[in-house]
């Protein structure tokens, strides 16, 4: 197909189309604004519907109902409004039921700035909602990139029965990149026998519940939840490595602050300085493997991030204490720029040199 | 032998939880009678609430969706919209509707959101052990309100559906109630026609029936009967309160 030349909210609207989505409901934030814009236009061209709800809670809910009925359904929001969305994210963590849900991040805490962030990292893998659950997070790096992973999400999240987050920061929601919609054969699915359709007098009801109020119900559910987010971790975990060969120090970045490091990595080359960098696509499940794994060349790990460091946390734990973890990050905001970048990597490797 | 009493096919053979003299169970079987009636038993998605009738989900014999605490309308609302043939309703109580999900219920309304609501007033919060409700009475006691409610600190009650009146997408509202036989077959006639007017895609329809709860209220069930015609009819009104479903869509 040929590429056409979209801002990343409308690509993303575009791309859980493409993946049959046919309901979205949402509430205004900025900056993801064109997303919702773009369903309300677009749905009804193909039979579905889009609500703009009272609030991101009302707006959450609406997608639990959807997604009970079997629906493809998504929602987007903005960090503020992701944190009114946690309620409605755990009843469907807990009831296991699909759908895609974007967060477009901006500044935090608050009501924080309306410009590009990665503040939302702990809300996002360590379970924003009450209770013991996870769900696959993805952090694209690109408009195509996040085409890609919407409709990819969709069936991820139908596979395992299990919400499915992508985490874009401001950047990608407000910029410009040509991309392609790909043909893809997609996964093999099985039909939704739970869904609440109507029983039609030819099955009994089909029950969408998160109350278990016996203790040893709950107990064997959040067991049997729990494997299914080991399978998750086992076959889902997605990172990109690159330049690694020889590399004294690897950056561990996501989303639009790996391409600023990879542009660090090209500089540095000229001043004889090899950095590598691990991308994790997926920051939940976490490539904590691949950091436990690094070779004996990297004498220094450093984390990139738009925040005070969030994603660091999770670096140290794949590392576990074998090498030096340092941080860079702008917050609030700003961006971190290559020469930042560039500077932080001296200041580690001066001690070396 | 002749068959002269049956259990309706829109419950379930599960035995409920319900208070002894509580009328949950009373409302359930209305609510089940009127989908067998109406032939809609396997057509139906219903919607259960956080409160009281929180396992809801187990009495009705129709595919069901339990939701969090007041959101039952906008879970609905997404249920309806994926399943535009289908029958939808909610079943909340007065704290689940009036109180924490009174945006969402506003909304739904608001938006003509074509499925029913069987809205359970028993002027109290049942569940969680008797706090006030939004529409606990002037002068009733609760956990949360020990010496009475009273205008100045709590405010009046809330009259729920003189307020979703007001909004053009509900087009039938009615309050009824299940203290004796007569009223329990009113309310089960309002419930009826609360249904059908979804069928043909009128709207939003809210049928509001006021409850009892002898355990919180503190009072044997017979009592419970009396003093909810006393005190709560005086300042609920029963009757239609909105009908448009004859007007042109």
């Amino acid at each position: 197909m040929a590429k056409v030349l979209m801002k990343g909210n409308e690509a993303i609207g575009a791309a859980a189309i493409k993946a049959g989505c046919k309901y979205f409901f949402g509430y205004p934030i900025t900056p993801q604004n064109e997303i919702p814009e773009y369903m309300s236009k677009e749905l009804p061209k193909v039979n579905g519907s889009f609500v703009q709800a009272e609030s991101e809670v009302a707006a959450i809910n609406m997608v639990y109902g959807a997604a009970g009925s079997g629906a493809r359904v998504m929602t987007s929001s903005s960090s503020p409004g992701m944190a009114l969305k946690q309620e409605g994210i755990t009843y469907i963590a807990g009831a296991e039921l699909p759908c895609v849900i974007v967060n477009v991040m901006r500044g935090g805490p608050g009501l924080g700035s309306i410009q590009p962030a990665q503040q939302d990292y702990f809300q996002s893998v360590k379970g924003g909602g009450n209770g013991d659950y996870y769900m696959p997070v993805y952090a694209p790096a690109s408009i195509q990139e996040t085409v890609d992973l919407i409709q990819e999400g969709f069936d991820v999240a139908d596979q395992y029965r299990t919400p499915v987050m992508v985490i874009a920061d401001g950047m990608i929601g407000q910029m410009m990149e040509p991309i392609e919609f790909k043909e893809r054969t997609g996964r093999e699915l099985t039909e939704k026998t739970w869904a609440t359709t109507g029983t039609k007098g030819e099955r009994k009801p089909n029950i969408i519940n998160s109350l278990f109020l016996q203790s040893e119900e709950l107990e064997e559910h959040c067991i049997r939840l729990d494997e299914k987010y080991e399978t998750m971790k086992k076959n889902e975990c997605r990172w990109e490595e690159y330049n690694m060969e020889n590399a004294e120090i690897v950056a561990v970045a996501y989303g639009t602050t790996s391409r600023i490091v990879k542009n660090a990595i090209e500089e540095l080359k000229k001043e004889g300085i090899n950095m590598g960098i691990i991308r994790p696509i997926t920051v939940w499940p976490f490539p904590y493997h691949v950091l436990e794994a690094l070779p004996e060349t990297v004498k220094h790990v450093l984390t990139v991030e738009m925040s005070m460091g969030q994603m660091v946390e999770d670096v140290r734990l794949g590392v576990n204490g074998k090498k030096p973890v340092h941080f860079y990050g702008r917050t609030g905001g700003m961006i971190p720029d290559p020469a930042g970048v560039i500077a932080k990597v001296k200041e580690i490797l001066g001690g070396d040199r | 032998m002749a068959v002269v009493f049956e259990k309706t096919k829109g419950l379930t053979d599960a035995v409920t939880h319900y208070c002894p003299g509580c009328t949950h169970g009373i409302i359930h079987r209305l609510v089940g009678e009127v989908m067998e009636e109406l032939g809609i038993v396997g057509e139906t998605i219903g919607v259960a609430p956080v409160g009281c009738s929180v396992l809801a989900y187990k009495y009705f014999n129709c595919d069901m969706h339990q939701a969090s605490h007041g959101r039952a309308p906008a879970v609905a609302t997404g249920i309806r919209r994926v399943n535009p043939d289908k029958v939808v309703f909610t079943y909340q109580g007065d704290g689940d509707l009036a109180s924490i999900g009174a945006a969402e219920i506003v909304h739904a309304a608001a938006r003509g959101e074509k499925f029913t609501t069987i809205f359970v007033n028993n002027a109290i919060y049942g569940m969680t052990g008797g706090q006030m409700a939004p529409t606990t009475l002037i002068g009733q006691k609760a956990t949360t309100s020990p010496y009475g409610r009273e205008k100045s600190v709590q405010g009046m009650p809330m009259k729920v559906s003189e307020m979703l009146a007001t909004l053009d997408g509900s087009v039938y509202l009615e309050r009824v109630s299940v203290h004796d036989a007569m009223h329990v077959r009113k309310a089960k006639t309002a419930i009826k026609k609360a249904f059908q007017a979804q069928i043909d895609g009128k709207g939003f329809t809210m049928i509001e029936v006021l409850s009892t709860c002898p355990t919180n209220w503190g009072m044997t069930a017979i009592d419970s009967l009396t003093w909810l015609k006393d005190n709560m009819i005086p300042y609920y009104p029963l009757g239609l309160i909105k009908d448009t479903t004859k007007e042109e869509n």
